[in-house]
This record gives structure tokens, sequence and C-alpha cells, in this order.
């Protein structure tokens, strides 16, 4: 007892800090936030506080049902939250499509840059610039100014003879194709993380390929990809998880809300707008753990799916 | 000898190619710092990247800020919080990081995973109940939101960064020096402080830079225009329904806002390639 004592007080020493953390700051807030869900709870009034069972849930989901108005389990009538659906469309559309956009063209410009070049660590420090600056609001009010009315990219597009061009940011057909574009622009990590990985393919496959005649295309789909399959997989699953808490850039091109017609209503903006501007904080806890449990099941699905497009190569 | 030629071109083709993307790439960044020191009737109709006037005026009508506070105080507050916030961070994680990578205890497996679970877990999850418990303890409009976690490790990427560091360090070391009489403490200040150098300046470097580039939780915590931080106060510069006259202000401190990340990324540019390709930091 005494000898378990002493082997152990040193390391837990050092773990200390973390641990108080992952207790106080991750492991009860979770929970609370998981009892919070089936409440009511709002900060400003917290002793008014009742059970209502899944009533938050109904409130998110029940227009798939048709329903507009129901009675909760405490007997208190709620309404189905008219915008949950919208968001949850509009930040579903941005994941689907900015994230494969940002590999494709993470990988491209990866492979490119993968030749013996000259100043490659210049040309690849400067692509990753946009990734460096680009979670900041100085770039959202930049984002913001440039698809405007009469901002830049419609200055150059007229330059070129375009007439009849839009505002891009207040009409909501486009809205969400600009922070799609703003993703898409940082694809600096990715780019390094794959860069990385192109480095660990043996030139002797290729020399292979090229004796037998396969062409650079031909090589490119039968031994980069395959070769590269655990790297895009990871890279999945962290934009994919990154991709789904968008926050700063739409909260500030929308204004703080939604943008026009609610085309940016980001899933977590809408939270964070249910929660602190409404103060339906046990709302915006029941619609925390739906995305937990989305970003948890579309990360199973890639991890199950992995195994049957993911090669870890013969092993040495 | 055409051989070599092709290749020659292939190269130069492609260096046409990388030079171009990448002026493309960074024409919105270079056109917002050039337009900053534009006249502001001139911002939105000139997409020359060579102005036709030049001028400051954005920038002293931008560094007033608003409600009486200076962007002077905005820097120096955010300054402040990244500079705690780095101390912050290297103290808690490195401990915990040797503790993961170096040491043997009970049911370290268990709290190993556990850390690594926490790595994928989205924030939000936590996000109601910390308020509410930092709101308790009157923290909110206070800086301590944002450092109390840090103080506890609460950051699983470095610690992971950290550990996968210290795992690396060559183990002789720790065996010559408990000859030589040194504890686990000593060995902690001794050996692994001093070579875990390179993880500790990345783990320094992007705790900074998403401290400095944070705003959620400055929009959460910081309620009054004197504490705000630069990212906080940008974003009441700029309004909400985008009713902002002075756009050449905005600009003007939005390319102020970036130097900081600016001269970090090309002074320590090794430690960003090496941070974002052993733990696929995301941007």
């Amino acid at each position: 007892m005494k000898k378990f004592f002493k082997d152990n007080f040193i390391p837990y020493m050092f773990l200390l800090p973390w641990l108080v953390g992952i207790f106080a700051l991750t492991v009860y807030p979770m929970f609370s936030s998981l009892y919070m869900s089936f409440t009511d709870y709002d900060f400003t009034k917290p002793n008014s506080t009742q059970w209502i069972g899944f009533g938050n849930y109904i409130r998110m989901f029940g227009g798939l049902f048709g329903i507009t108005e129901f009675t909760a389990s405490s007997g208190k009538v709620m309404n189905v939250d008219p915008y949950y659906l919208k968001s949850l469309t509009v930040t579903f559309t941005y994941v689907l499509s900015s994230v494969p956009l940002k590999l494709v063209f993470a990988l491209l410009v990866a492979v490119i840059m993968n030749q013996k070049l000259k100043f490659v660590s210049f040309y690849r420090a400067v692509y990753y610039i946009p990734t460096l600056l680009g979670g900041s609001v100085a770039i959202a009010v930049l984002w913001r100014k440039l698809f405007e009315k009469d901002g830049l990219i419609n200055g150059i597009l007229s330059a070129v003879g375009f007439t009849d061009l839009p505002g891009w940011i207040t009409n909501p057909q486009y809205a969400l194709g600009t922070l799609v574009i703003l993703s898409v622009w940082q694809f600096g990590s990715s780019m390094i993380i794959f860069l990385a990985g192109l480095k660990q393919i043996p030139d002797e496959y290729y020399e292979a390929a090229s004796v037998d005649g396969a062409n650079r295309l031909r090589q490119f789909f039968a031994i980069t990809v395959p070769s590269l399959t655990p790297v895009i997989l990871f890279n999945l699953v962290m934009q994919m998880i990154s991709a789904f808490q968008v926050f700063t850039q739409a909260y500030i091109i929308g204004g703080g809300k939604g943008g026009v017609l609610n085309s940016t209503l980001f899933y977590t903006l809408h939270l964070y707008l249910q929660g602190w501007t409404y103060h339906e904080m046990g709302y915006a806890s029941a619609m925390a753990w739906v995305l937990l449990l989305i970003i948890g099941a579309l990360t199973a699905v890639i991890f199950r799916s992995s195994s049957s497009w993911v090669s870890y190569g013969s092993g040495e | 000898m055409s051989n070599k030629f092709k290749e020659q071109f292939r190269i130069i083709l492609t260096h046409c190619f990388v030079i171009a993307l990448g002026v493309t790439m960074l024409y919105p960044v270079i056109w917002m710092i050039i337009s900053s020191f534009k006249p502001n009737n001139m911002i939105f109709s000139d997409t020359n990247l060579i102005p036709k006037a030049l001028t400051l005026e954005n920038y002293t009508s931008g560094w007033k800020g608003y409600a009486g506070t200076t962007f002077g105080t905005f820097f120096i507050n955010s300054l402040g919080l990244c500079a705690v916030a780095v101390c912050a961070n290297l103290v808690s994680c490195t401990m915990a990081a040797y503790a993961f990578g170096r040491l043997k205890f009970a049911a370290k497996n268990f709290w190993f995973s556990v850390m690594m679970i926490t790595l994928m877990l989205p924030g939000h999850v936590t996000l109601v109940p910390r308020y509410i418990l930092f709101n308790t303890f009157g923290w909110v409009g206070s800086y301590l939101p944002m450092i109390v976690p840090k103080l506890l490790a609460t950051d699983a990427f470095f610690v992971f960064l950290l550990v996968q560091f210290i795992r690396g360090l060559p183990k002789d070391l720790d065996e010559a020096a408990i000859i030589d009489g040194c504890g686990k403490v000593g060995i902690f200040f001794r050996i692994v402080i001093p070579l875990a150098g390179p993880a500790m300046v990345t783990t320094a470097l992007f705790t900074f830079l998403w401290t400095w580039d944070d705003f959620f939780n400055h929009l959460l915590y910081l309620t009054s225009p004197a504490q705000f931080t630069v990212s906080r106060a940008l974003r009441t510069f700029v309004g909400d329904a985008g009713a902002v006259s002075n756009w050449g202000g905005a600009l003007a401190m939005a390319t102020l806002a970036m130097i900081p990340s600016f001269i970090l990324f090309f002074a320590l540019q090794k430690y960003f390639v090496q941070g974002i390709a052993t733990t696929g930091i995301k941007g």
C-alpha cells in the first residue's frame, strides 16, 4: 500500500491540473448539459426550470412530422423551432461541399508541389497564409467586403465584361457559397499533411510504373491515391469535425444573425442565438448533444467504411 | 537531350502554375492591405492594386476605436491575454504530457484514452454548463473563463503533441539521471523540459494564434469595451446589419490585427510544419 502510494504520488501530481480540468470542465459539464437538455432551463430565471422530457428534441425535429405545437410532459405548451431544420440543412450543405472540395484541392496542390522544385518551402509558406489568417474576424470582415454588391469580386467580374452582378453576401442563393469558398481557400494545413504523406511513398513505385508504361495520370490513381488513403481518412475526419463547428465567419458575414432568409444560419450560430440571445439554454444544450451525436455517428460511419477504401500497405 | 528539355519545360510550367495560383490566393489579402491606405471613398471603386492616392487617415480614424476605447487598449488586452494563455498552456500541458509520455502509474491507459476522446469532442456540449459555472463564480466579464481552462490543460491537442515528442526522447538519459540520483521531478526539469523545446515552441505558437484569433469565447465572456480583445473589438466595429460607415478604418484595423500572426509565422515557420504534420492540427 505504501509502495503503491509512493509510485503513484508524483505521476498524479503531474497529472493533477489535467485531471481537475477533465472533471470540472469536461465530464461534469457534459452530464450537466445532458440533464439540462431535458429541461427548459433559462439562466435568467433558473428557479422556474421544469423537466420537459423530450420537449427540446421535439422542438428540433417536430417539423419533420408536421408538428408545430405540442404539449410537453410538464404540461407546458411548446412551439416547434421553425429554423432548426434550416440550420441543419445549411450546415450539412456546407460540410458536404466544403470538405470534399478542400481535400481535392489540397491533394492536387500537394502533388504538384511534391516535385523536386526550387523554393518549395517558400511556396508552401505562401499557400499556408490563408489558413493562418482564415479563422480570424479580420478575414471574415474582408470576405464580406469582397463579395458585396460593390466589392472587389464584382469589380473584377465587371472589368472582364459581366453585367447584372448580384450582391453575393446578400443573395440567399449565393451567401453560403461564399463561405464554402472561404473554407476551400484555407486548404493549407490539409496540404501540408498530404505533402508529408507523399514523401513516404517510395520512388521505386513510380519507377516501376513508368517502366510498365503507366502515364502520370495512371500513376496518380494507381499509386498516389491508394498510398495516401490513410492520410485522406485522417484529413477527412478532422476537416469534417471542424466544418460542423464553423461559427466566426458565419456570425460576421451574417451580421450576428443567420443572414438573408437564414441562408447562413449555421448550426453553432443557431445554438448561440438560442442560448444567449433568447436565453433558451436547455434547448441549446439539447442542440449541442444532437450535434455531438451527428458528428460521432458520421465519424463512426467513415471509420467503418474505411476498411473498404483505406489501404495500410503490406507493412514492413 | 529532348527528354531533358521536356523535363525543364515541365518544371518551368509548374513554377508558373504555382506562382499564378499563389498570387490569386493572396490577392484578397494584398488588396486589403493596400486598400487600407486608400481614401475611404476609393476603396469600393478601385479594384487595382496600385492606389491612385495614399493616406493614413484610415489608420488614425480606425485607431480611435469606439466607446472611448482606442485600439491601443484592444491590442494590449489581446497581447496580455495571449501571453498568460501561452504560459498557462505550457505549464499544464507539459506536466500532463510528461506523466503520459514518461511515467508509470495506475490507470494510465484509461486516462490516456480519455484524453484521446476529448481530442475529438466538439466543445459545444460543455458550453452551456461551463458558462453557468463561470457565471456562478462571477467570472463572466473577466478573462478568467479564457485562462482557467488553459491552466487545466483542456487543450488536448497540445497534450497529445507533447506526449508524442516526449516519447521520442532517448530513454538512456533518464537511466543515467536516475543513477546520478535524479528523481521523477528532477528528470522533468533537467531532461524533459530542455529537450522538449521544439514541441513547446509549437505549443506556444498555436496557443498564441488560437487565442489571438478566438472570437467565440470573447463574444461570450467579455462584456465591456474596455476589456475587449482585438477580434471582439473588430466585430463591434463592423456592426450588426453591415451598417459600416468607416470601411477604411475597419480594413485598416483588420490589417493591423493580422500582423502578429504574420510575424510569428515567418519567424517560426519550421515549428508550424512540425506541429501540423505530427498532430494534424486544424487550420
